[in-house]
């Protein structure tokens, strides 16, 4: 564990870099980012805040019930979404007129709307919670196993 | 032995790689491009999202992300396979 | 032939990150040092990928507050995405294979290690 002052910034910060990963999630189909760049955003705000403190502090925060959950079920709803167009092809975009996202843009350059685009803003949501989980489970579990503890069930 | 036929393997590879580089390929800044005139044109209508990177990673060409969302599953399941300790009960036997 | 020398600037240094990871891969036997190579090899991929779709003037394909001009080509963009991930999840389960094999053998040079004990 370090010293006081950096395990106060960082207490700060893990706000900051959860709210811009989150940005950078959302608008997917507006601006560069996705779901696996902002993912991967928030998995290193992750990984400063077991470096900052331990990881056996960090175990009792992100229980390994808790991530798996998680994972499964981003991948979920990714084969789901996938899935629910099959009367016409596999992967077909099938809210592109209806009015949950399916408004259509103007052709050409136009300031972004949010409203657009879709099924790709559930597809950017469910693969970020997939990347999230995985690899924040991939770089605790390498943490614990170099210092001697056990993962539990 | 061993290094002889490594060296010849490395010129090898190294020539056929810079000579392809200089003959064989388009010069750089004027690709070929049919199916991405047309991808850039109709993006916006078809798939309705403003980002035609995405449009083409999610809607076009959905399929290859299903398999890399596959392989970073079964990744992850194989590292936490690994990566697991017991703690030994120390026994006499 | 030799004009087009000076515009392939950006394949010509693809070309010399793989045969500097093919010198690391056939001539190197620390385990750490194969796995940096290993890691670039994917990063001359990745270059090689971008540098295909570019066209001279063009600017990112997206329509929000583009300016005018042409769009370089989005599909080889897509595939580098791809392949970036697939790189990382391939480089974790290596590296996990490195912590067991010195955990059980107790060095990492690759020709000592090679024992089938049991």
């Amino acid at each position: 564990m370090l010293s006081k002052i950096v395990r106060t910034v960082a207490n700060q910060l893990i706000l900051f870099i959860l709210i811009f990963g989150l940005y950078v999630i959302v608008h997917g189909h507006l601006t560069p980012g996705g779901g696996f760049q902002g993912g991967a955003v928030i998995v290193s705000g992750v990984v400063m805040l077991l470096v900052a403190f331990n990881s056996q502090e960090l175990k009792k925060s992100l229980r390994e019930r808790t991530l798996s959950i998680m994972e499964s079920s981003g991948a979920l709803i990714f084969i789901g979404l996938a899935f629910a167009g099959i009367g016409i092809v596999f992967f077909y975009n099938f809210l592109v007129g209806t009015p949950i996202f399916g408004r259509i843009p103007v052709t050409g350059p136009n300031p972004g709307d949010i409203w657009t685009g879709g099924v790709i803003p559930l597809m950017n949501l469910a693969v970020g919670l997939k990347v999230v989980a995985g690899l924040s489970a991939v770089v605790l579990a390498m943490a614990l196993f170099s210092s001697g503890e056990e993962i539990e069930e | 032995m061993r290094q002889v036929i490594g060296l010849i393997v490395l010129l090898v590879v190294i020539a056929f790689l810079v000579s392809g580089m200089l003959l064989l390929i388009h010069p750089f800044g004027y690709p070929p491009s049919d199916m991405d005139d047309y991808i850039i044109e109709n993006a916006q209508e078809e798939t309705g999202s403003n980002n035609v990177v995405t449009s083409v990673v999610f809607d076009y060409r959905g399929f290859d992300t299903l398999g890399e969302a596959t392989i970073l599953f079964t990744a992850v399941t194989g590292v936490l396979l690994l990566l697991r300790t017991v703690k030994r009960k120390e026994e006499n036997s | 032939m030799m004009e087009h020398v000076p515009l392939n600037f950006p394949f010509l240094a693809a070309a010399l990150l793989v045969g500097i990871s093919f010198y690391i891969l056939i001539f190197k036997r620390n385990l750490i040092k194969l796995i940096m190579g290993i890691g670039m090899l994917a990063s001359g991929v990745n270059l090689f990928l971008v540098a295909l779709g570019y066209r001279t003037g063009g600017n990112a394909p997206i329509y929000t507050d583009v300016p005018e001009g042409p769009m370089v080509l989005p599909v080889p963009q897509a595939l580098t995405l791809t392949s970036i991930v697939i790189n990382v999840a391939v480089l974790a389960l290596m590296l996990t294979m490195v912590i067991l094999i010195y955990r059980h053998t107790g060095n990492i040079d690759s020709k000592k290690s090679r024992i089938l004990k049991g």
